[in-house]
C-alpha cells in the first residue's frame, strides 16, 4: 500500500522534474529565436568597438603602453575638444531644459485632444533628417540669412552678425535636433502625474506656486532626469550639426575622432579619445538605468 | 483678486513660451520646402520667384539620383531583413527566462545610446578588413545592426501587452508553436511589427555618419553626398532634396500616427 503511493509520488515528482527540465528546454530553444538578432548586434557594433578599445592601449611601436591616454591627456588641442565638447554639451543640455519643460507643463494643461495635435509640432522635427534640419539652420543663421536681416530690418542690430560656422550656431543647431529627446520622455511622465494631487494640495491651503514646486515638479522628476542624460549623451558624441554649422572652427569628439583617423590615421590616439568617449556615455548609461529604467525609457 | 490676476499672468507667460518653442521647432523644420520652389540661383527666402528649377536640377542629375537609388535599395533590404530577424528576437526574448531576457535586453539597447562615430569607425576598420566597404552589402549589414534595436524595443513593448495565454490556448487545442505563433499572437503585435518596421527603414534612410564613412563611390548613400556638398557650400538643391526626405518622413510618421490609432481603437 504505501510503497505505491511511495511510487505515484516518486513518479509525479520525477514528472515535475522532467516538466521543469523541459520547460527550460523549451524557453532555451526560443532564446533560440533570439540569435540572429543578437549575433548581428554583438558582431557589427560591439565586437569592432571593443576591438578598436583594445588599439588604444597599444604604441606605435606594437608595445602595451599607456601612451596614447598619456598623449590626449597631456596635449593642448586634445585637452581644448575635451573642454568644447563639456561647454557644448552642458550649454544645449541646459537651453533644452529651460525650453523643454515649460513647454512640456503648458501642454499637460491642455485637454487631451490639443496637446495631442500640438506634440505633432515636436513630431515631425524628431522624425526629420538631421542634416535636414542641419541645412536648415545654415540658410537661416548664414551673413545675409533671414535672422540676420530680420533684425538689421528693425535696426536692432547694425551690422550682420556671425551666427554660422562658429560656437553660436552648434548650439542653437544642437538645441534644435536634441530638443525632442528631452520633450518625449519629459512629457510622457508629466502625462501620468494625477492632477487632482495638485488640486487637494489647493483644496487644503497650499498656493498654486507652492503645489507647482513641492508636487508636480518632484513627481516630474524622473522624467526631466531621462532627458537630461540622453539629450547629454546623445550632444557629448554628436558629430553631423557641430561639423557642419561649426564650419571647422568647432571640434568636440566626434569630430576630433573621425580627423584623426581620416587626416592623420592616428588610430591609437583615436582609439583611445573613442575610449573615453564610450567610458562617458556608460557611466551616463548607467545612471540613467539606475534611475529611469532604460526599458522604461524605450518601452511604453 | 489679486492672486486670480497673477496667475493669469502665470498662464499666458507659459502659453507664450510653449508656442515660441513649438514654431522654433517647426519653423526651421519646414522652412526649406519654400525655399525648395525658388527661382534664383541662390538661397533666398523669401523667394522671389517661383520654379521648379531645382527639382528639375535634382531628377536630372545622374550623380543624385544613383545616390537616392542607394539610398533607397539600402533603405528597403535593411527593413526586409531587420523586421523579421528583430520581430523573431523579440519573441525569443518575451518567451526566454527572466535574466537572460533583462541581460539581453539591455545589451541590444545599448546600441541606441552608443555615439554613432564610435560604430562608425569601428565598423570602417572591420570592413576594411574584410573587404566590405564602399559595397552595398557592408551598407545594408551596418544598418540592419543599428535598426534591429529599434524593432526589437518596439515589438517587446507589443508583446508586453500581448495577453500570452492566447497562445498557449491555441496550442492546448492542438495548433503547433509555429503555427500558433503565426495565426495567433503575430496578427495581434502586426501594428508594433509595422512600427518596427517603419522605425528601421527610416533609421537606415537618414542614417550619416556610418555611411559617410563606409559608403562612396558608385554606392555612396544621399546623406553621404549632401553631407560633403554640404560642407563646401549651400546648393539650392539640397533644399529640393530636404523636401522629398521630409514628405518621406512625414508619411512614415503619418503611417505610424495611424497604426497607433487603430491600434488605440482595437482596444
Amino acid at each position: 500500500m504505501s510503497s505505491a503511493e511511495d511510487n505515484t509520488k516518486a513518479r509525479s515528482l520525477q514528472k515535475a522534474s522532467t516538466l521543469k527540465s523541459e520547460e527550460y528546454r523549451e524557453r532555451m530553444t526560443l532564446f533560440g529565436l533570439s540569435l540572429p538578432a543578437v549575433l548581428a548586434i554583438l558582431i557589427v557594433v560591439f565586437l569592432p568597438i571593443f576591438w578598436l578599445s583594445s588599439l588604444s592601449f597599444y604604441n606605435a611601436a606594437g608595445a602595451l603602453s599607456m601612451e596614447n591616454y598619456e598623449r590626449i591627456f597631456k596635449s593642448a588641442l586634445y585637452r581644448r575638444t575635451f573642454v568644447v565638447t563639456f561647454q557644448i554639451s552642458i550649454s544645449v543640455t541646459v537651453i533644452c531644459v529651460l525650453l523643454g519643460y515649460p513647454l512640456c507643463y503648458w501642454l499637460t494643461k491642455l485637454s487631451d485632444r490639443t496637446a495631442a495635435i500640438l506634440m505633432v509640432f515636436v513630431l515631425v522635427p524628431f522624425w526629420t533628417s538631421v542634416l535636414v534640419r542641419t541645412y536648415a539652420w545654415l540658410v537661416l543663421l548664414q551673413r545675409n540669412g533671414i535672422i540676420n536681416s530680420t533684425l538689421m530690418s528693425f535696426g536692432i542690430i547694425e551690422e550682420p552678425l556671425q551666427l554660422a560656422h562658429n560656437l553660436t550656431g552648434s548650439i542653437i543647431g544642437m538645441v534644435h535636433i536634441m530638443l525632442p529627446f528631452l520633450i518625449l520622455p519629459l512629457y510622457a511622465t508629466m502625462r501620468n502625474i494625477d492632477t487632482d494631487l495638485i488640486r487637494a494640495a489647493i483644496g487644503l491651503g497650499s498656493s498654486p506656486r507652492g503645489a507647482f514646486w513641492r508636487i508636480f515638479f518632484p513627481m516630474s522628476l524622473p522624467g526631466l532626469f531621462a532627458g537630461i542624460v540622453l539629450v547629454f549623451i546623445l550632444s557629448l558624441g554628436f558629430y553631423v550639426t557641430p561639423a557642419l554649422l561649426g564650419g571647422g572652427r568647432v571640434q568636440m569628439l566626434a569630430q576630433r575622432i573621425e580627423s584623426t583617423i581620416t587626416v592623420y590615421s592616428n588610430w591609437g590616439a583615436a582609439s583611445a579619445l573613442g575610449v573615453v568617449l564610450l567610458l562617458l556615455a556608460l557611466v551616463m548609461i548607467w545612471l540613467m538605468n539606475r534611475v529611469f529604467g532604460l526599458d522604461k525609457l524605450f518601452m511604453r | 483678486m489679486e492672486q486670480i490676476g497673477k496667475r493669469k499672468i502665470d498662464g499666458m507667460w507659459l502659453t507664450v513660451v510653449g508656442i515660441a518653442v513649438l514654431f522654433f521647432l517647426i519653423l526651421p523644420t519646414l522652412i526649406v520646402i519654400p525655399m525648395s520652389f525658388s527661382g534664383a540661383s541662390f538661397l533666398e527666402f523669401p523667394p522671389t520667384s517661383l520654379s521648379l528649377r531645382w527639382y528639375a536640377a535634382y531628377f536630372n542629375s545622374p550623380e543624385w539620383m544613383s545616390a537616392t537609388q542607394t539610398s533607397l535599395i539600402v533603405a528597403v533590404t535593411t527593413t526586409v531583413i531587420a523586421t523579421p530577424l528583430g520581430s523573431l528576437c523579440a519573441y525569443g526574448l518575451h518567451c526566454s527566462t527572466p535574466r537572460i531576457r533583462n541581460s539581453v535586453q539591455a545589451l541590444v539597447i545599448i546600441p541606441i545610446v552608443v555615439p554613432v562615430i564610435l560604430i562608425a569607425v569601428g565598423v570602417f576598420s572591420l570592413y576594411a578588413k574584410l573587404g566590405l566597404n564602399y559595397t552595398l552589402t557592408g551598407l545594408v549589414i551596418a544598418h540592419t545592426a543599428i535598426a534591429l534595436p529599434f524593432v526589437i524595443v518596439t515589438v517587446m513593448s507589443g508583446l508586453k501587452n500581448y495577453d500570452f495565454d492566447q497562445e498557449l490556448a491555441a496550442r492546448s487545442l492542438g495548433a503547433s508553436r509555429a503555427m500558433a505563433l503565426w495565426t495567433i499572437t503575430v496578427p495581434q503585435v502586426k501594428f508594433s511589427i509595422q512600427t518596427g518596421a517603419f522605425l528601421a527603414f527610416i533609421t537606415s534612410l537618414d542614417e550619416v555618419v556610418i555611411s559617410m564613412l563606409i559608403s562612396g563611390g558608385d554606392n555612396a548613400t544621399i546623406t553621404r553626398r549632401m553631407f560633403n556638398s554640404l560642407r563646401d557650400q549651400l546648393d539650392p538643391t539640397i533644399a529640393a532634396i530636404s523636401t522629398c526626405l521630409i514628405i518621406v518622413s512625414v508619411t512614415v510618421l503619418i503611417g505610424v500616427q495611424l497604426i497607433g490609432r487603430r491600434k488605440n481603437i482595437d482596444k
